[in-house]
């Protein structure tokens, strides 16, 4: 029981630090909207990686940087509907 | 008045005398006759103490003292240190009261901290005005009561009067003057009204109500401060029926009327009376329930005499019976009521519901609706009394449920098991602001004022409060008053937890209530009449000053800090400015120079505890501004500096305090000046008897020799003479708190004034006859040389130095670290130049090593191993090896301890000597310390194991592989050894052996001790294989540890795993060589039935995984991780724990890449059980390396969801 406690504490405190982190009750939107970001956060991360990308698109670093931070925002959509 | 009172005694004296005397030619046998010399008609006792002394040390010792000085010696311990532990902070447990009172807080406070007893929690919806009077009312008694007791002091014993005076008289002109036991009469009226009629003018009925609280005079009752509604004169504490210094509860002899009102706590304090039950119902007022005697029964022989029993006693002529006055019933205390339980304090009046019925019952530990608890006390039941009264839930007003279930949440929280006071803790928080302040408070602060508490009990109460105060925010505000009387008190707490608790509900207070709100709150008390009040009120201030910051607060500090109305208030401002440095200590800077313009004027206050507290205040700034902040004192330097001068006693103390603390922060110039004027004092103070100002002036002399102006000159030229001569005497060194002061003072003086100056004025102290000054000189010497070394010495001081540390060495009969530590420091701060004393110090050595006590023998040990390198520097070896051969000699010790220390002495010998120079020769030595490694003793083993192991590892070669086989053989049994320090060793030592003798014989022996039975034996064989794995390489162990596994035995099997993952551990990056030859029988470990085997072969595999990072062994990392991949699903803790750190380890092996693609599969699984597992490895490998997870992750087909970056091709 004790360490049932302690291990959802834990869960929690690591939650907290690391929003990526999930559980077994984590849905699809949840997991894919942290997916996306974090490989967004990955590209604009790696200098070499947002620059192969901006030539591919044929725009300027920067463009292709705002971009993806913009994109961040509900990286895959609508939260799906609350059903009950 | 004085005069009239003896004078008709002396009267009535006479006058009995001569009607008494019969006509008889005899002498009375009972009669002075010289009755000019045995009573020439003064009162025979006068100059005498008429009473019983209640303290029990008052009248114990027979030798008269004469005006304080006592006639003959005193040959026996004085009082104060008879009695210093049976009072006080020092008190010890008396083993008669039982456990559970010890636990409680107010067992252990002292009779200051009791005094929040005292307060009260009535009157708190009084507006600020009518607080302001109503302090004003206490302020006033206050100062009546002081000069009644004066008076008393003064000689006016009111018992002559009282018993003397009316009863002349005929007529009852006398008789309402009657008041207590102490009150002389009053006849003018004038005079009455000057000192009773402040507020109110008294009639007629006061003087009454007097006269009924006329049996018992006892301390009096809270005063009930109490607006007079119709004509009733104001209610003062003089009326009731006084009680004992509890808060007392009703006094139904009052007429109901002006019975005061009874508030909370006056049921508060009564027990649940298991017996009393036989107690007079409430209201009976034939039979008023007054305060029962405490202690054994002599309620008996105190009971009123009856009237049949007066007629006997006093005679029948010459007096009169006075009719009693009008509405006065006596107290009487019923017959036949038995006597009380201990720890009664005043009786309660039934709540309505007849609880008192239930209260004669088992005490439950279930409640209805509570469910059940760690425990529950007797005085619980009369805070959640109402829980157990089976009243229908449904018949009971919104209200009334609101107050059960608060009440029921706080008893969980109170009494509860830690996970029922978790659930309740958080559900009193989150309905906080539902429930209401008032529903809240009114049931948690009674509890709080509880005498039983215990620590648990209010640290959690407190903690409901915190809580609470978060959520109602300002809705707190009409409770402020209240909350901050029951949390006060933990202002001054022993317990430094309690405080730091008090300090934080309190600055959450007034960041919730405002700062406005605090002030108006706290001002009345600032100068209210009872010091403990105002004293706490200041704590709580400073504690608003750093919650809400010291600018806000400062306006004020200087308005209370000057007030003009009463000194009282001043006193408390400036101890508000002395706690906040306290507090929040060098973060008061910014604001220095406002708070010492606070308090600057208050030096000069005509009050003189206003000065002396100013003169703290100003202490406590400067030492939490040090080292900066000299501006801010210009102001107040000249005052200081003046008016130390005038001062003396207690007030010179703190402004020397003062003094000390500012002149660090001067610069040179200024430091030397301010010194040299205040120094004169300090040195005429040196030969205070106070300790307190001994204290202090010791202070002083420290910080004035540190600062930079002040030269070593000058204090050669005025401090040192003095301060030798008042504070090196041997008296000095008795009292442990003086030893430590002078000590410290005297290196700090050696600080500025070198080395050889102080060294040489008290060197001549280590041959003193007494132990104590002996060792304060030895560790003054000490500290003073091991700071400063021994450059300074002369060749003189350097003999007479060893001479007294060698003096005070053979003297010792105390055992003790000091005189050996100080010893060591002088020897090896001299150095070479202690060569000539070697000779001599040795034979001292010598000799005591042969001497008969157990404590001398271990000593001279203890000593040799401290200066072994100073010999060795000095050349001296040839008497080392003396020395050695002498402790050879005596290895048959016998007392373990001394054994210990000789061991260690040959263990710092061998270390400077060498191995090879050592006499007698190692091959001899370690035969004979073969058997004392079996000594069971832990100082034995430590030092007989480090020998060992030194000659292992240094000199191998000198003794036979033979013997070392045996000492393996010992060192086996070592592994057991409670202490890790030495399994270690032990450990070590197996290294160093098979290094010297080959792995073969060592591992047969590890390898076969991995059969026995116990399980720490077994890990620490594991441990010992692989460090000798380590050391000797692993090819020359693996094969034979390979080969062991294949034997069908479970624990050599483990043992086998266990000691490949120490082996791994250990050799790290080598591991690349082996992990091919160690996959088939990891393979077979890993698919054993047992999980203990598995789990052991997973820390292999972490072990050997991390070990080859990066070392192109991926093939086998994966082939082991699918191995690993089934044991997920394991549950036991430890096993699931090896597995998840082994798979986190074959990650980075093996790049996260390709460990997530076992991960996928189970993250979405329809299976909870199987999500689970794999979530904590996602988890885990997200917190580590989530950023080499982004390109493995899966692809989705939806346009939503693909990561159409990854599709961009150049």
């Amino acid at each position: 029981m004790a360490d049932k406690l302690r291990n959802q504490q834990q869960l929690e405190s690591l939650a907290a630090r690391y929003i990526g982190t999930g559980t077994s009750d984590t849905t699809k939107f949840e997991f894919t909207s942290n997916m996306a970001r974090d490989s967004l956060a990955s590209y604009v991360g790696h200098p070499p990686m947002l620059q192969y990308m901006s030539i591919g698109l044929g725009q300027s670093k920067e463009r292709t940087r705002i971009q993806m931070l913009e994109r961040m925002v509900r990286p895959v959509g609508n939260p799906p509907e609350q059903q009950d | 008045m004085s005069d009239a009172g003896t004078s008709a005694k002396r009267r009535a004296g006479n006058k009995s005398s001569t009607g008494d005397q019969r006509p008889s030619t005899k002498q009375s046998l009972t009669q002075a006759l010289d009755t000019e010399l045995y009573s020439n008609g003064n009162d025979k006792y006068a100059g005498y103490n008429t009473s019983i002394a209640v303290q029990d040390d008052d009248d114990m010792d027979d030798a008269a003292e004469v005006n304080g000085r006592r006639l003959v010696g005193q040959y026996t311990a004085t009082k104060e240190m008879m009695n210093e532990f049976a009072h006080g902070a020092t008190e010890e447990a008396d083993i008669l009261t039982s456990r559970e009172e010890q636990a409680q807080i107010a067992s252990r406070e002292t009779e200051y901290q009791r005094r929040r007893f005292d307060r009260n929690l009535d009157g708190e919806d009084q507006s600020y005005q009518e607080r302001m009077k109503a302090r004003e009312i206490e302020r006033e008694e206050q100062r009546v009561r002081k000069i009644i007791e004066d008076r008393e002091r003064n000689g006016q014993n009111g018992n002559e009067v009282l018993d003397h005076v009316p009863t002349l008289k005929d007529g009852a002109a006398a008789a309402p003057t009657v008041d207590g036991d102490k009150t002389p009469p009053m006849e003018k009226k004038s005079k009455r009204k000057r000192r009773w009629g402040a507020a109110v003018e008294i009639e007629e009925p006061a003087k009454e109500e007097e006269v009924e609280a006329l049996p018992d005079a006892e301390p009096e009752p809270e005063p009930e401060v109490k607006e007079p509604e119709s004509k009733k004169p104001k209610s003062s504490r003089w009326e009731t029926t006084p009680a004992p210094d509890t808060p007392m509860t009703d006094a139904p002899a009052d007429v109901p009327a002006q019975a005061p009102v009874r508030s909370r706590w006056d049921t508060a304090t009564a027990p649940p009376a298991g017996t009393t039950s036989a107690a007079p119902a409430a209201g009976d007022v034939a039979h008023p329930s007054v305060p029962f005697g405490f202690g054994t029964d002599i309620s008996a022989r105190n009971a009123p005499l009856s009237d049949e029993q007066l007629d006997l006693m006093l005679p029948s002529e010459g007096y009169k019976i006075l009719e009693p006055p009008e509405g006065y019933t006596p107290v009487r205390k019923p017959i036949g009521i038995p006597q009380l339980p201990a720890g009664y304090q005043g009786y309660m009046i039934p709540e309505s519901g007849g609880n008192s019925e239930l209260l004669g019952k088992q005490m439950p530990t279930e409640i209805p609706g509570v469910g059940d608890l760690a425990f529950f006390k007797n005085e619980d039941m009369k805070y959640f009394g109402k829980l157990v009264d089976n009243v229908d839930e449904n018949d009971l007003s919104v209200e009334q449920l609101k107050e059960r279930k608060i009440m029921r949440l706080l008893l969980k929280v109170k009494n509860g098991t830690p996970p029922m006071r978790k659930t309740a803790l958080r559900q009193l928080t989150d309905n906080a602001r539902q429930f209401g302040a008032q529903a809240l408070f009114s049931q948690i602060l009674p509890l709080l004022m509880e005498r039983t508490l215990e620590d648990q009990e209010r640290h959690l109460l407190v903690k409901v409060i915190d809580r609470v105060l978060y959520k109602l925010d300002d809705l707190v505000r009409p409770w402020v008053h209240r909350i901050l009387v029951v949390i006060e008190p933990l202002l001054i707490d022993q317990d430094y937890y309690a405080r730091v608790e008090g300090r934080e509900i309190i600055s959450n207070l007034s960041k919730a209530a405002g700062l406005a709100h605090m002030i108006s709150t706290m001002r009345p008390d600032l100068d209210h009449a009872d010091e403990y009040v105002r004293n706490t009120t200041a704590r709580a201030f400073a504690v608003v000053a750093s919650a809400l910051g010291i600018p806000a607060l400062l306006p004020f500090l200087r308005a209370v800090c000057r007030s003009k109305k009463s000194w009282h208030a001043r006193h408390t401002g400036v101890k508000i400015v002395q706690q906040i440095p306290i507090l929040m200590g060098c973060a008061i800077l910014p604001h220095l120079k406002g708070l010492v313009e606070c308090v600057g004027e208050s030096l000069n206050d005509e009050q003189p505890k206003v000065r002396m507290v100013t003169a703290l205040a100003l202490a406590a700034l400067a030492e939490a501004a040090s080292p900066y902040g000299i501006e801010s004192f210009d102001e107040i330097l000249n005052p200081l500096w003046t008016n130390a001068r005038r001062q003396r006693g207690k007030i010179l103390a703190s402004y020397l305090k003062a003094i000390g603390f500012i002149i660090p922060l001067m610069d040179e110039e200024y430091s030397s000046y301010y010194t040299s004027q205040v120094m004169d004092v300090v040195i005429r103070e040196f030969q205070s008897p106070d300790e307190e100002m001994k204290k202090v002036v010791l202070k002083v002399v420290s910080q004035c020799s540190g600062t930079a102006g002040v030269t070593p000159v000058y204090l050669k030229d005025h401090v040192l003479n003095e301060f030798f001569k008042h504070f090196w005497v041997r008296r000095m060194a008795l009292d442990k708190r003086n030893y430590r002061q002078v000590v410290d003072t005297t290196v700090d003086l050696a600080q500025k004034s070198g080395v050889a100056d102080i060294i040489g004025r008290i060197v001549n102290n280590m041959k003193d006859e007494s132990e104590a000054y002996r060792k304060m000189t030895v560790e003054t010497v000490d500290k003073v040389i091991s700071t400063l070394g021994a450059h300074d010495v002369d060749p003189r001081l350097e003999e007479q130095l060893i001479d007294g540390v060698l003096v005070a060495f053979q003297d010792q009969t105390i055992e003790d670290p000091v005189v050996i530590d100080g010893f060591a420091t002088v020897i090896n701060a001299l150095g070479e130049r202690a060569k000539t004393y070697l000779p001599q110090i040795v034979q001292v050595v010598l000799f005591r090593l042969n001497n008969k006590s157990a404590t001398v023998r271990q000593q001279a040990a203890d000593l040799i191993s401290r200066i072994t390198i100073t010999m060795n520097k000095c050349d001296e070896d040839p008497q080392l090896i003396k020395l050695a051969q002498a402790l050879y000699e005596y290895l048959g010790e016998e007392y373990p301890e001394v054994l210990g220390s000789i061991l260690g002495a040959l263990r710092s010998i061998i270390t400077v000597v060498g191995l090879h120079a050592m006499q007698p020769p190692i091959k001899d030595l370690l035969p004979r310390l073969t058997p004392i490694l079996r000594n069971r003793h832990e100082k034995v083993q430590e030092n007989t194991i480090d020998l060992v192991g030194r000659i292992a590892d240094r000199g191998a070669d000198f003794v036979p592989p033979r013997e070392w086989m045996r000492i393996c053989f010992e060192l086996l049994e070592m592994l057991k050894a409670h202490k890790k320090g030495i399994r270690r060793a032990a450990n070590n030592t197996f290294g160093y052996i098979a290094k010297a003798i080959g792995p073969q014989d060592v591992l047969a022996t590890l390898l076969n001790n991995l059969r026995v039975q116990e399980r720490q034996s077994r890990v620490c064989t594991a441990v010992a294989i692989g460090i000798v794995a380590e050391t000797c390489a692993p090819f020359t162990v693996l094969p034979a540890l390979m080969n062991e596994y294949r034997v069908p035995e479970l624990n050599v099997q483990n043992g086998v795993l266990k000691a490949l993952s120490f082996m791994f551990e250990y050799i790290g990056e080598m591991a690349r060589d082996y992990v091919y030859a160690i996959t088939p029988l990891l393979e077979d470990a890993l698919i054993d039935r047992d999980q203990v085997h598995r789990q052991t072969a997973a820390s292999v595999v972490k072990h050997v995984a991390l070990g080859c990072v990066g070392l192109d062994c991926e093939d086998a990392m994966v082939h082991l991780l699918n191995l690993l991949w089934p044991n997920l699903f394991e549950t036991s803790p430890h096993v699931i724990d090896r597995i998840i750190e082994a798979i986190d380890a074959v990650r980075n092996a093996v790049g996260t890449p390709l460990v997530m693609n076992y991960v996928w599969a189970g993250l979405f699984h329809p299976a909870r059980k199987v999500r689970v597992p794999y979530w904590r490895i996602y988890n885990d490998a997200y917190v580590q390396s989530a950023d080499a997870m982004i390109p493995a992750y899966p692809q989705f087909d939806d346009p939503e969801l693909r990561r159409h970056e990854l599709d961009i091709f150049i």
